[in-house]
């Protein structure tokens, strides 16, 4: 026996409410990069799923574009965060609101 | 030997183009010969080509097709010459006269610090004015028609350091535009009617223009020939051309530009000849302008107005010949004047050469002393003009006044006038400037400032006469202008080598059937009339310079005509480039531009503060947007 998409279909849901709440919620810009990583999965989790559900290879061929993307975005994301952090020592998203308009 | 025609145009252009390049090379006086020698070239190709036109007897007209020029669909232009009567009378004496002009401004010129560029100059007029009159259809006659208006701003602002000479040079190439917009009208109509631009072309589909198109072709093109050849009200260009060094005046008032109208009017002759009311257009306009200018030169104190006025006149004539129908009139006046003008001209530069640029009238005075050679040829030239028998203009005129006679009998008496008006100050001319006293002394014992010292040195105190390039055209041109009117004797039926141009116009060529008893008596008249004013003028001028009564401010201004102008036309003109500088330049065009950068920085100002700077806020609002749109997918999934 298997189990239903639907039961992935709500995992992945909240995968991606508790990773916008913790983007939304939370200052230290490490983190928030755990939460855009916890998004994007729950992302990749929902293509799986609907490939499975509908019998289409495509969902699966996609999530690993999205992983690369995903890991070349953490590359220039964590490179940003160590340069800011050698300047000013601080990982905190709401300090750093040098470029407002 | 017709086929070497294209020569005639080409040499002065192949002289011109060598001169671009290595003209500075060449220097003074090679370049001066080079120049001359095409022209000289262009002169004996034109007696070949012409040698070969009489050797025809039946069809004098020979089309050279060069190459296509504009080939677009239906319309198709070719560089093309046409070798007939006409053009080849035209470009006989425009080579010849023009070779004797490039011949003595190696003289005039010597010392120019733009010695080669006025020669280059020279050369493109002579070209252009081939290109005119050699042309086979209206469109590359007109090419021909604005090189020569180019030129002649080119050369009349030769000396363009000074402030008088570029504006001269301005005014004869704005007054020369205005007038041809009627000639480019007038070919939009001609193409319209016919389809063609072609002379031939247009003369054989005649019956295809209506009567009112046929009358303003006729008119436009008048327009355009009135500017070019300064008729009444378009004359004043060509007294303020008298700025340019006196060569280029004689080239501009003799042989080229000026002559250009009424070959244009007698070349369209076929359509002329169906419009009646143009022809008498042609013809009171002219003889208006002959006496206009006639009066104003009455009046004038520089040596080069007074024979500019008297251009203006003579042109007068001519168009009163063309209007009458008598177009061989008007080239024999042509081809008469272009010998005594060129010489009147070339002599009074010879006059100002010797006083060091000097042309008041006044402070002339018996010159006969001093430069005999430039007397007697000028008193040729003089005689001539005045109508004098045996010299070529009493035959000249004598022609047009008898057609006029047999036409116009009111505009006969008004030229008539005029040609006592012509006798009259053209005596006045040469008295002030060859007899009465030596006033010139008290100039040439100054100082000499002149703006443009020909290399003469300014130590002997004496007039002196000008050297051999010089005093050839002058004595070559006296004996042209003295046995000139054997070109068209009417009284022997054997020698009329103008006659042959009569195929060129065939029946629309006006003919006055006069019994002889009548010519004797209008010949004698004309004659009568000519002695008049010089009785008149040789004593009053002789004895006493200034006579301020016979000199009035009404005629020294021209009729005010260029205060006229410059009152309704150039004020407002200036009027409104200021408006539109101060009003339109900066409130509307800078407003436009200004106000379109303001906008742009007020939305920045307004759009720039939702850019915070806090990344989170960033994520709220896309959040925010992602689910407003959800939510706007399921409410249209739902319903």
């Amino acid at each position: 026996m298997s189990v239903p998409g639907s039961y992935f279909l709500v995992l992945a849901a909240l995968l991606f409410a508790i990773g916008a709440l913790g983007l939304l919620v939370r200052r230290n810009v490490l983190v928030m990069f755990m939460c855009i990583e916890l998004m994007l999965n729950a992302a990749n989790l929902t293509f799986v799923t609907f490939s499975r559900m509908l019998n289409d290879i495509g969902g699966q061929a996609l999530v690993f574009f999205v992983l690369v993307v995903a890991a070349a975005e953490v590359v220039v994301g964590l490179g940003i965060v160590v340069a800011i952090f050698r300047r000013r020592a601080t990982t905190t998203a709401d300090d750093l609101h040098m470029l407002k308009g | 030997m017709l086929h070497a025609a294209y020569l005639m145009p080409l040499l002065p252009l192949a002289g011109f183009a060598v001169l671009a390049v290595a003209g500075r090379r060449l220097g003074d006086p090679w370049a001066g010969w080079l120049g001359t020698a095409t022209v000289a070239g262009s002169f004996v190709v034109a007696c070949i080509t012409y040698a070969g036109l009489l050797q025809r007897t039946a069809d004098r007209s020979f089309t050279q097709n060069l190459y296509t020029w504009i080939p677009v669909g239906g319309f198709q232009v070719k560089a093309a010459l046409l070798i007939d009567p006409l053009s080849m009378t035209m470009a006989l004496f425009v080579t010849g006269v023009s070779a004797l002009i490039h011949l003595y401004s190696i003289g005039y010129m010597r010392g120019d610090p733009e010695y080669p560029k006025f020669f280059l100059y020279l050369n493109l007029f002579v070209a252009s004015m081939l290109l005119l009159v050699l042309g086979d259809n209206l469109l590359f006659t007109f090419v021909g028609w604005e090189g020569v208006g180019v030129c002649s701003y080119w050369l009349i602002a030769f000396w363009y350091g000074r402030d008088s000479a570029a504006s001269a040079g301005k005014k004869a190439f704005i007054y020369n535009r205005l007038a041809d917009v009627g000639f480019l009208i007038a070919m939009f109509l001609v193409f319209d009617s016919t389809g063609t631009l072609q002379y031939h072309g247009i003369f054989a589909h005649l019956s295809s223009i209506s009567p009112q198109a046929r009358a303003a072709i006729c008119l436009l093109l008048f327009a355009a020939a009135a500017g070019k050849s300064a008729q009444f009200p378009l004359f004043p260009w060509l007294a303020d051309a008298m700025e340019g060094p006196t060569p280029v005046s004689a080239l501009i008032h003799a042989a080229t530009m000026v002559t250009a109208g009424v070959y244009l009017m007698c070349r369209i002759n076929p359509i002329l000849g169906l419009s009646h009311n143009s022809q008498l257009v042609v013809a009171s306009v002219g003889v208006a302008t002959a006496f206009i200018a006639a009066t104003i030169a009455c009046a004038q104190q520089d040596i080069k107005k007074v024979l500019a006025y008297s251009t203006v006149s003579q042109l007068g004539y001519m168009f009163l010949a063309v209007g009458t129908g008598a177009y061989m009139a008007a080239i024999f006046l042509m081809v008469a004047h272009a010998f005594f003008k060129a010489l009147l001209f070339l002599g009074a530069g010879s006059v100002i050469h010797g006083l060091h640029d000097e042309q008041d009238l006044k402070k002339m005075g018996n010159l006969r002393k001093w430069m005999p050679l430039t007397t007697v040829t000028f008193v040729f030239g003089w005689l001539a003009i005045a109508g004098i028998p045996p010299l070529a203009g009493f035959w000249a005129k004598g022609d047009v006044l008898d057609n006029a006679y047999a036409r116009f009998p009111g505009l006969w008496a008004l030229g008539l006038i005029t040609a006592a008006l012509t006798a009259y100050y053209m005596s006045r001319l040469s008295a002030l400037a060859f007899w009465g006293d030596d006033r010139w002394r008290a100039v040439l014992d100054k100082p000499s400032g002149g703006h443009d010292s020909h290399g003469v040195s300014s130590n002997d105190n004496v007039p002196h006469e000008s050297p051999w390039v010089m005093a050839l055209p002058l004595v070559i041109l006296a004996a042209l202008s003295l046995v000139g009117g054997a070109l068209n004797f009417p009284w022997h039926a054997s020698w009329t080598p103008l006659k042959w141009l009569a195929p060129v116009f065939g029946s629309r060529l006006f003919d006055a059937h006069q019994s002889s008893g009548l010519q004797w008596t209008l010949g004698i008249v004309d004659a009568v009339v000519a002695v008049i004013g010089l009785a008149v003028a040789i004593p009053l001028w002789t004895k006493r310079p200034d006579r301020p009564e016979l000199e009035p401010a009404v005629l020294q201004r021209s009729y005010y005509l260029d205060d006229i102008y410059d009152a309704t036309i150039s004020k407002p003109g200036q009027a409104l480039a200021r408006f539109n500088a101060t009003v339109v330049e900066t409130k509307v065009i800078d407003g436009a531009v200004n106000g379109v950068a303001r906008l742009a920085r007020g939305v920045g100002g307004g759009v720039r503060r939702v850019q915070t700077g806090f990344v989170r806020q960033y994520a709220l609002g896309i959040v925010l947007g992602a689910v407003a749109l959800l939510a706007y997918m399921a409410a249209r999934a739902v319903s």
